[in-house]
């Protein structure tokens, strides 16, 4: 019985070796090529809803004015923030990338989501963290991938995973209806999220030509066509215009 | 340590599954009875589309997601076999899909039940990993004062009450704001009717959707909450008896009658009088009214339950019925424009605009008592042959009778009830009163003791979009008045019983006697 449980575990040990060896992701090339630009943003900016949060008096004590929707959100200096961009295609059919160990972090603080818009890798682990320490539910209206709907009613960080691409899954909570938060699963690492100047950078691109494309939850999404060899840097700057 | 790898080689590649003594599940013949039987509601293609779809709430199931409300798998999980078999079976209580286990073969639901599979990819995935969860037994107990205060404490802690409502009807402060997840709104349910949980009133169902959570709708799952020690499994337990004891004890039987016992003194005009608390009541389910435009697919109120009592001149009835508001409340405009957009109407109705409705309950009655069984039509009588009615409203609050000549012609009468109502966290109560005999004979019923006396009933939530024909309605039942009963009823069965005793005494004495005296025998 012994000497079965030895050989079994040494097939087994084999099994996985060769499974991890076939694997072996191509590591991007060092440096690589740059993608960056800005997000512009034209025409007139929507008035956001004010949130009414006196349900929750946890919440409303930690804005100073009535907070806003953040479905658009026009910088000062007049770029969107909020917008996903990311590699849509042109890497090689061959090209995987492993999950990064760290987590990435999506925190409820003040009944919103932080950060609104972010990206994750196929495997990563979501780190879904309830700082407010009120009931919260999470649900994830995933369409490529399993969906689920937990609950936090306490502060708690449960983490998930996602098994395969998909631009974007939209994040809810159903206590508190304004609260939305959008999350895009790549197999890569090329995305990034416009922030408060209203730019972006993706690094470390192998050579090639790829189709980029920018997504906002409310004005949809626009691509460009960007080719990088060495390790240059392309700029592909996006515009966005108010209805 | 051969245990783990054994454990590690089973989850890798499950073990070849071994000829099964059924026949195969055949999605040929499965899709021949779901074009037949399901495709009317869930649609060709099983995106839950089908021609009667818009006029369900909820709506018809939507296969091509692989998203099921009631399963004992985990959050997100697709449904085990079992899981499907007992929604095709069972039905879903509380919605339009009726169980078909009475009216399907079982081969006919075992291949439907693959064909239905067929709508989604997730199921052919075999990387989706389709476990039941292990459940505990219910501990012992759940009745018990503590245990429903420890469930009673998790109730608030977990945060229930935020859609539930503080007493679990549906009306908590984030219920106006609800929609699944095609954006439809969704009621969470009335934790008060179980016989309408879609999974299954009993604890160990509540306790599974608990774990599960519903997908598709805004229930979550509780099952991290034992993993990071927020709640013990116990605690989910005695969540689930608590939630289970708001519930009567068993489904509530239909019955015809509405008897009302006369009691001595006068009759309780308040719905909150402790005389009530004495007295049966009985449920009455209502349906949509679907028979004359404009029509109305989805009724708020499921029913009311229904008190009576008189004191030889006068009858106070007590109805009450489960709403998750008090209309016209602002908060719910929104969620009943979104209503008003989900369910179609028909082609008269005006276009769907929401409007701050009260709530109204109407109570109806032949205006004659009837010598036969020849009644008036139920629905609001006709142009000939009115009826009776007892009508109240939320806003202006007031009471007033009429007579109904057809849903569209009230005429309102100089008589009224007396009403009294409160509202109280997802529930009205209503207390009706009027004399037994009146002088308008004319028009309004003549309530007489020991008769079967004809009455229906209707209810609107305002907030659901409900006036007008857009109501709920029942059928014709009956209240009767009971008479006193009459001292005879309680005498004659003691006479009988003397009677007996003393011809058995005789009987005895006489065998005694005879006995006593030796036998003459002829030697």
């Amino acid at each position: 019985m012994r000497k079965l449980g030895a050989v079994v575990a040494t097939g087994v040990v084999l099994a996985l070796a060769l499974a991890a060896w076939t694997r072996q992701p191509v590591a991007p090339a060092q440096g690589g090529g740059t993608i960056s630009g800005k997000v512009k943003f034209t025409g007139a900016k929507p008035a956001m809803p004010k949130i009414d949060m006196s349900e929750e008096p946890k919440c409303k004590a930690k804005y100073q004015g009535v907070p806003t929707d953040e479905a658009v959100v026009v910088n000062a200096n007049g770029t969107l923030a909020n917008v996903f961009v990311y590699v849509k295609s042109g890497l090689p059919a061959s090209y995987t990338a492993p999950a990064p160990a760290g987590p990435v972090t999506l925190d409820q603080d003040g009944c919103r989501y932080h950060p609104h818009v972010l990206g994750i890798q196929v495997g990563q682990a979501l780190a879904i963290k309830n700082s407010d320490g009120i009931l919260h539910n999470i649900k994830a209206k995933a369409k490529a991938n399993r969906p689920f709907n937990i609950s936090q009613p306490t502060v708690m960080t449960s983490t998930k995973t996602f098994d395969k691409p998909e631009v974007m899954v939209a994040l809810e909570c159903n206590v508190h209806g304004w609260m939305h938060a959008w999350l895009g699963v790549l197999p890569h690492s090329f995305f990034g999220v416009s922030g408060g100047d209203g730019s972006f950078t993706l690094k470390g691109l192998p050579p090639g030509t790829y189709t980029i494309e920018a997504w906002h939850e409310t004005y949809g999404t626009q691509t460009a066509t960007v080719t990088v060899a060495g390790s240059e840097t392309k700029t592909a700057d996006f515009s966005f215009a108010g209805k | 340590m051969i245990s783990a790898l054994l454990l590690l080689a089973l989850r890798a590649a499950p073990f070849p599954i071994p000829h099964s003594p059924f026949p195969v599940q055949d999605t040929v013949k499965g899709k021949a009875v779901y074009v037949k039987w399901c495709a009317g509601c869930h649609g060709d293609g099983g995106a839950g589309d089908g021609a009667a779809a818009a006029y369900m709430l909820p709506r018809p199931r939507n296969f091509t997601g692989g998203l099921y409300k009631i399963r004992t798998t985990a959050s997100g999980q697709l449904p085990t076999d079992a899981d499907l078999e007992r929604a095709i079976d069972e039905g879903l209580p509380g919605s339009a899909m009726p169980g078909w286990k009475g009216r399907l073969s079982q081969a006919e639901r075992r291949d439907v039940r693959a064909y239905i599979k067929t709508f989604s990819s997730f199921f052919a995935d075999t990387s989706q990993h389709v476990v039941a969860l292990k459940f505990s037994s219910p501990p012992g107990g759940g009745t018990s004062v503590a245990a429903l205060k420890v469930g009673r404490q998790f109730y608030d802690s977990i945060g229930c009450r935020k859609c539930h409502g503080d007493q679990g009807r549906g009306d908590g402060p984030s219920a106006p704001t609800l929609k699944d997840d095609a954006d439809f709104p969704i009621f969470a349910a009335d934790l008060h009717q179980n016989w309408r949980f879609r999974g299954g009133g009993s604890v160990e169902d509540i306790y599974r959707r608990l774990r599960t959570g519903l997908d598709g709708t805004p229930m979550p799952s509780f099952a991290d909450l034992i993993d990071q020690k927020f709640l013990t499994d116990e605690e989910l337990w005695r969540l689930a008896q608590y939630v289970r004891s708001l519930s009567p004890k068993t489904a509530p039987e239909v019955r015809d009658v509405v008897h009302a016992p006369q009691i001595p003194g006068t009759v309780p005009v308040s719905p909150d009088d402790s005389a009530w608390s004495r007295v049966a009541r009985s449920w009455f389910p209502l349906v949509g009214q679907v028979i004359h435009k404009s029509r109305w697919f989805a009724p708020a109120v499921a029913g009311v339950w229904v008190q009576a009592l008189h004191d030889g001149k006068t009858l106070a009835l007590r109805v009450s019925w489960d709403d998750r508001t008090e209309s016209p409340d602002t908060a719910w405009l929104k969620f009943e424009q979104r209503i008003l957009e989900t369910v179609a109407g028909d082609d008269s109705a005006p276009g769907p605009k929401a409007e701050p409705w009260p709530d109204q309950l109407a109570v109806e009655f032949p205006s004659h008592l009837p010598q036969g069984m020849e009644r008036p039509y139920f629905l609001m009588g006709a142009a000939t042959d009115p009826v009776y009615q007892w009508r109240w409203t939320s806003r202006p609050r007031r009471a007033f009778a009429g007579l109904a000549r057809g849903i569209e012609r009230f005429d309102t009468l100089p008589g009224a009830p007396a009403g009294e109502a409160t509202y109280e966290r997802g529930e009205w109560r209503l207390v009706l009163t009027r004399a037994l005999a009146t002088s308008d004979t004319a028009n309004e019923v003549q309530l007489e003791a020991g008769r079967a006396i004809p009455m229906a009933f209707f209810a609107w939530d305002g907030s659901s979009g409900e006036h007008g024909s857009r109501m709920a309605v029942s059928t014709w039942y009956f209240l009767a008045l009971d008479r006193p009963t009459p001292p005879g009823v309680f005498i004659s069965p003691v006479l009988a019983m003397l009677a007996t005793l003393g011809l058995g005494l005789v009987v005895v004495r006489r065998a005694q006697r005879r006995g006593a005296v030796p036998s003459h025998r002829n030697v």
